[in-house]
């Protein structure tokens, strides 16, 4: 297995984009990542994507967004996990490399949900649940997250207003991010006067769908300083599966694929959580910060919303989350949003994340699909 | 029209019919052909009593397309008796009444419509046990 490295970057802003298409988005990811790299062409690409089908009736993503970002007749394939199908789709990206069998390599992860009106988004967002015996019952995502932040805080004696720091924090953040959605910080009371959205979750719970593209080129790590001169190093990929319903979960409040993910990532690279600079983690909801810091190991269970409040997840803290955002301010571009991820833990490695540097040469990303029941892993290295 | 999808399932989600392993013998619900406590093959058909208890809720304000007209919903986890744990829309109570641990029994009920002219849909939905302790 060879070594693997990212050598281009790039991202559209997460947002509203009424003039930009589906595969306008993704060409506009992929050509400014293969800018960067300075290169003009690949070996495969991989598309991470989860509504384009039933949003816009346009599946076989991999051949459409070849054809349209001028990388006619490459191997090419669509990826789909939920909301981690952007980081499935670095994974297959990644194995592509290490198997030896692909060199350069571009994954797009794109989404598009603002061409269907809200209800509509908000049930195909649901189909990352179980479609017969979860979504079947009128949950919704959110709902979903309700049903778990209602436990968490019955469970572990925390109140809603013991989530607001992952918000505040995700905001501020935010504000320095020029591809953010949300770009003004909140306060604490704001968070908690939030409208209900399937309560306990209120509007300040929860991050925003929106539409978005983020795009990377991978290549073996001995060409990537002939190629880039801030090469950034995977040093680790690590997916894992939990029962799809929450309900079949053996423990509903941990989060079991993302702790074997992480473990798996954590071996493959010889590190622990105490190594790991910065966390960009899958902030869909609070709750979801909270369960990932304590599967990932840097809470103890029920103690996510503690770390949180002690300050540990700012930029200043001892593990920064959501570095430029994360999924709560920069948005939630389901299906391009583990990209996101990794382009913005790419930059923050460069050194080049500007007002929101985190110090540091390891960091970590998380996607993590529906409540919980895929997760993927990745560790890099500057 | 969903009609085949929604036949195979009737028996589940009218009557709470789920299996029981034969190997292990830990109750099965929803049914399915590999279990998922030892994944054997081989279950027997069981008639779960359709009692349990509130083990989370959530009152869903945004609901998804096709399911706005009853908005806001409580939808809940619910333990069931044997165990098992299944998600499931309350019903007979007022969204501000649920608490956690609260006793509750299976009935069918409308969950949806697909359509003016297209298949009503039912399934099972937890009510507060009449005459239960209230929490």
């Amino acid at each position: 297995m060879r070594e693997v490295s990212i050598v281009g970057i790039g991202q559209t802003k997460a947002g509203e984009h009424w003039e930009r298409s589906m595969r306008d988005l993704a060409v506009d990811a992929i050509s400014a990542a293969l800018k960067d790299a300075g290169l003009e062409s690949a070996d495969a690409l991989y598309v991470g994507n989860m509504l384009s089908g039933e949003l816009t009736a346009q599946q076989h993503l991999g051949a459409l967004v070849a054809d349209w970002a001028g990388l006619e007749g490459i191997e090419a394939v669509r990826v789909e996990g939920a909301d981690a199908s952007g980081a499935l789709a670095v994974r297959q990206g990644y194995l592509g490399v290490a198997s030896g069998l692909q060199d350069i390599v571009v994954v797009c992860g794109v989404e598009k949900t603002t061409d269907a009106d809200a209800e509509t988004a908000l049930a195909a967002w649901s189909s990352a649940l179980d479609a017969e015996y979860e979504s079947f019952h009128g949950v919704t995502v959110s709902a979903m997250h309700g049903l778990l932040m209602r436990r968490y805080m019955h469970e572990f004696e925390v109140s809603r207003e013991d989530f607001a720091p992952f918000a505040l924090n995700a905001h501020k953040n935010g504000v320095n991010n020029p591809n953010a959605m949300f770009r003004s910080a909140i306060t604490a009371e704001a968070f908690v006067k939030g409208g209900m959205l399937a309560d306990p979750i209120g509007m300040f719970d929860a991050a925003p769908l929106c539409d978005g593209a983020a795009a990377v080129v991978l290549c073996p790590s001995d060409r990537a300083g002939r190629i880039a001169s801030k090469p950034v190093r995977v040093r680790a990929s690590g997916v894992a599966t939990d029962r799809l319903a929450l309900h079949s979960r053996r423990d509903p409040l941990f989060l079991q694929a993302a702790y074997a993910s992480a473990l798996k990532a954590y071996q493959q690279a010889g590190v622990g959580p105490s190594d790991i600079k910065l966390f960009e983690l899958h902030d869909s909801f609070t709750v979801m910060a909270a369960l990932s810091l304590e599967a990932c190991g840097f809470a103890e269970r029920g103690k996510g919303t503690r770390l949180a409040q002690e300050g540990a997840i700012t930029l200043q803290g001892r593990i920064p989350i959501s570095t430029m955002g994360g999924l709560k301010a920069r948005g939630h571009a389901v299906g391009a949003t583990g990209v996101y991820q990794i382009v913005e833990l790419a930059l923050q490695l460069r050194g080049e994340a500007g007002a929101n540097q985190v110090s540091g040469s390891l960091g970590m990303a998380q996607n993590i699909g529906g409540s919980g029941a895929t997760a993927v892993t990745h560790i890099l290295e500057a | 029209m969903n009609v085949p999808r929604f036949w195979r399932t009737e028996r589940t989600r009218y009557g709470l019919v789920g299996e029981v392993c034969r190997v292990c013998h830990e109750p099965i619900f929803p049914p399915r052909d590999v279990c998922p406590h030892c994944t054997e093959a081989g279950q027997d058909v069981h008639q779960f009593s359709g009692k349990g208890e509130v083990y989370s809720y959530s009152i869903v304000y945004e609901a998804p397309a096709g399911y706005t007209e009853n908005q806001p919903y409580t939808v809940a986890l619910v333990k069931l008796a044997e165990g098992p744990l299944l998600t499931a829309q309350l019903t007979d109570v007022d969204n501000d009444q649920v608490r956690i641990g609260m006793p509750v029994e299976m009935v069918t009920r409308k969950i949806k419509e697909e359509g003016e002219n297209g298949l009503i849909v039912y399934g099972y939905k937890f009510r507060p046990v009449l005459g239960g302790a209230s929490a």
